[in-house]
């Protein structure tokens, strides 16, 4: 259709109702917005300006210093080696977590939807139903699991927890869009002589693009959100980045300094933040596609 | 290439309780094409997902080439299968579609190409082997799939529903394309429809299956002419054969009488000696002539309505108890609606069905 059709078409008029959707949306979006706001002028002010207490101020002269102490000389705990630790302990469990937990969960997901597997569906909704158990519920046998078992804490052992946690997710998600796809194209790879594993990374995986996206944004969210977890499982070396701006915020001693508890709080946020921003064109076209078949 | 022929003892499929084909039996022989025909629900994909090993059976035996494949494993069967969905793997080349088989079973690349490069060519593909299948017409997709199926030299080809996808002169085409392949394959086929014409152009022997049961394995002109029940001569043939309810009556001669009026049986080949019962005389509109009103077996109807159909004209008539049937006249014949038209009903080319269980007398 032609943009002039489009255009002739509609009427062009403002209603009350119309003024009040506005203004719910600006609100809303001042309601979130102020917080963010005032980290951000208050991460830039020094101590000084700050306990003037004007909360809205821009600040005087703008200053990186409270950034530059959070990254890399802020106490967490006994050292004081900034957030950046947490930073770096927190990619190291992200990265094999989120590869891992959506190998193994799409493959369970083809498994489950391709292949006629005995009691397929019971095990589905089984696994549904322990993902609606709150996973405080779990916290304590797996620590004894994970004891016995001699893995104690560890890196290896966090990677293990965030998979099984993000697997009846990642399942739903992929067995889902396996199911919407014509089964016709599963039986012509069968015919081609293609296995479990072949049809799985040569023609499922290539057509499941979209899915995969949405799974990277979940799992990176989950993950670097995740706080209980990393502090049960991690160990005391691996301490996710969330542990550790705890730390810093919650444990100094004296003056409380708002400027470096902001900054490491941003610094915190920034990777969802980017995920995010980055690929919300990608999000909303993996639903999309996921929805609707092709 | 391999050439093998297909039989099937004794196959038992279900789903749970429900029991999809019972005891079926089918031989088809090398080169041959089969086409499985019959209206959705009858078993016919069914049974072809059966040959290519992609359901599992309950019982019987599958031979593919004097092989026992029944719990073989799909690639291992000999055969290659064309889809309605084409299920052409969207992430791949043209190419690379048609040479995924061939990779997956480790075959040298140089053979590949060849095998490649020779169905292509014999599709007309050659030009578009680097597109994806979504840059492809719905016709063209149909092509690859059946390229990607020929690249397999398999010793069965089997085609589920194929054309159905496609728009009527596509079809009509690609239908042209298949007979011609198989002409020059000389392959073994077994093709799925629900189209009649489908069936009877492109068959050496047509199977009409209902209700898991195949009613009649014979050539179509033979399907086509000597129907063995009223549910082969209604789901064959357009336009649809007519039916007329009666009953044969003896005196002298045999008669059929429907209503008021009577068809002379004479020169119908009855299977059995024929009783005085009620029945169902079935004739098709093609076979029904105009005539002159002092023709001694001529009979009278009123028209109702014509539908020219291009090279000629269905005429829609009454008989004068009210029996409505069809038949088909040339284009340039003047049949008016109201006309009162004297027609020859030829015996021999009459079918005959027993009023109660459908079968041929």
């Amino acid at each position: 259709m032609s943009a002039t059709a489009l255009k002739s078409g509609r009427p062009k008029r403002v209603n009350p109702a119309r003024w009040g959707l506005y203004a719910f949306i600006l609100i809303t979006a001042l309601y979130f917005l102020l917080p963010l706001y005032v980290m951000i002028v208050t991460s830039l002010k020094p101590m000084a300006e700050i306990r003037q207490g004007h909360l809205l101020a821009l600040p005087a002269s703008p200053s990186l210093a409270a950034w530059v102490k959070a990254w890399t000389s802020a106490c967490t705990g006994l050292t004081c080696e900034g957030i950046r630790v947490g930073f770096f302990n927190s990619l190291r469990i992200l990265v094999p977590s989120v590869v891992i937990s959506i190998t193994v969960g799409s493959l369970t997901g083809y498994a489950l939807s391709l292949w006629r597997v005995r009691g397929a569906n019971i095990l589905f909704g089984a696994m549904m139903v322990v993902a609606f158990i709150p996973y405080q519920v779990f916290i304590y046998p797996l620590v004894r699991v994970f004891s016995f078992t001699g893995l104690g804490q560890s890196l290896a052992t966090i990677v293990t927890i965030h998979t099984i946690f993000g697997l009846p997710t990642m399942t739903l998600l992929f067995r889902n869009y396996f199911t919407s796809l014509p089964v016709e194209l599963f039986k012509a790879a069968r015919i081609d002589g293609a296995g479990f594993y072949q049809i799985y990374a040569r023609i499922m995986m290539p057509m499941a693009t979209p899915m995969i996206v949405v799974a990277v944004i979940l799992q990176t969210t989950g993950i670097w959100n995740d706080f209980i977890l990393g502090l049960v499982f991690a160990g005391r070396d691996n301490l996710p980045m969330t542990v550790q701006l705890n730390n810093i915020v919650n444990s100094t001693q004296g003056e409380r300094a708002y400027n470096v508890d902001m900054a490491a709080t941003l610094l915190t946020a920034l990777l969802p933040l980017v995920i995010y921003f980055g690929s919300g064109r990608w999000f909303v076209r993996g639903i999309a596609a996921g929805a609707v078949k092709g | 290439m391999e050439r093998s022929n297909v039989d099937i003892t004794n196959l038992q499929i279900g789903f749970g309780g429900l029991k999809v084909l019972e005891n079926l039996d089918l031989h088809v022989g090398a080169s041959e094409f089969l086409v499985l025909l019959g209206p959705s629900g009858c078993g016919k994909s069914t049974l072809l997902n059966a040959i290519a090993g992609l359901i599992d059976v309950k019982g019987g035996e599958i031979r593919i080439g004097d092989r026992d494949v029944t719990w073989a494993e799909p690639k291992d069967r000999g055969i290659a299968m064309v889809f309605q969905s084409y299920a052409l793997y969207p992430r791949m080349s043209v190419r690379k579609n048609m040479s995924f088989g061939l990779k997956v079973a480790r075959t040298p690349q140089d053979e590949i190409d060849s095998r490649v490069g020779e169905a292509a060519k014999m599709l007309r593909l050659t030009e578009l082997l680097d597109r994806r299948p979504s840059e492809l017409s719905g016709g063209q997709r149909q092509r690859v799939a059946i390229g990607r199926a020929l690249v397999r030299h398999a010793g069965v080809y089997l085609f589920d529903e194929p054309l159905s996808n496609l728009d009527a002169q596509l079809r009509a085409e690609l239908r042209v394309e298949i007979k011609r392949l198989h002409a020059r394959l000389g392959a073994t086929m077994i093709y799925v429809t629900h189209d009649q014409i489908e069936a009877l152009t492109l068959a050496d022997r047509i199977a009409v299956m209902q209700g898991g049961v195949i009613q009649q394995l014979d050539t179509p002109s033979k399907i086509y002419r000597e129907p063995v029940n009223r549910f082969v001569a209604s789901f064959v043939g357009s336009p649809a054969m007519n039916f007329l309810r009666g009953r044969i009556v003896r005196d002298g001669g045999l008669t059929f009488i429907a209503g008021e009026t009577g068809f002379d049986l004479n020169g119908y080949a009855f299977r059995s000696p024929p009783s005085d019962a009620p029945a169902v005389l079935g004739i098709r509109p093609e076979h029904i002539e105009i005539t002159g009103s002092d023709h001694p077996s001529s009979v009278t109807a009123r028209v109702e309505m014509v539908e020219p159909m291009g090279a000629d004209a269905l005429v829609w008539c009454r008989l004068a108890d009210g029996t409505a049937f069809s038949f088909r006249s040339d284009a340039d014949a003047s049949a008016r609606s109201g006309d009162l038209l004297a027609l020859r009903f030829p015996a021999e080319a009459f079918s005959l069905f027993d009023d109660q269980d459908g079968q041929r007398l």
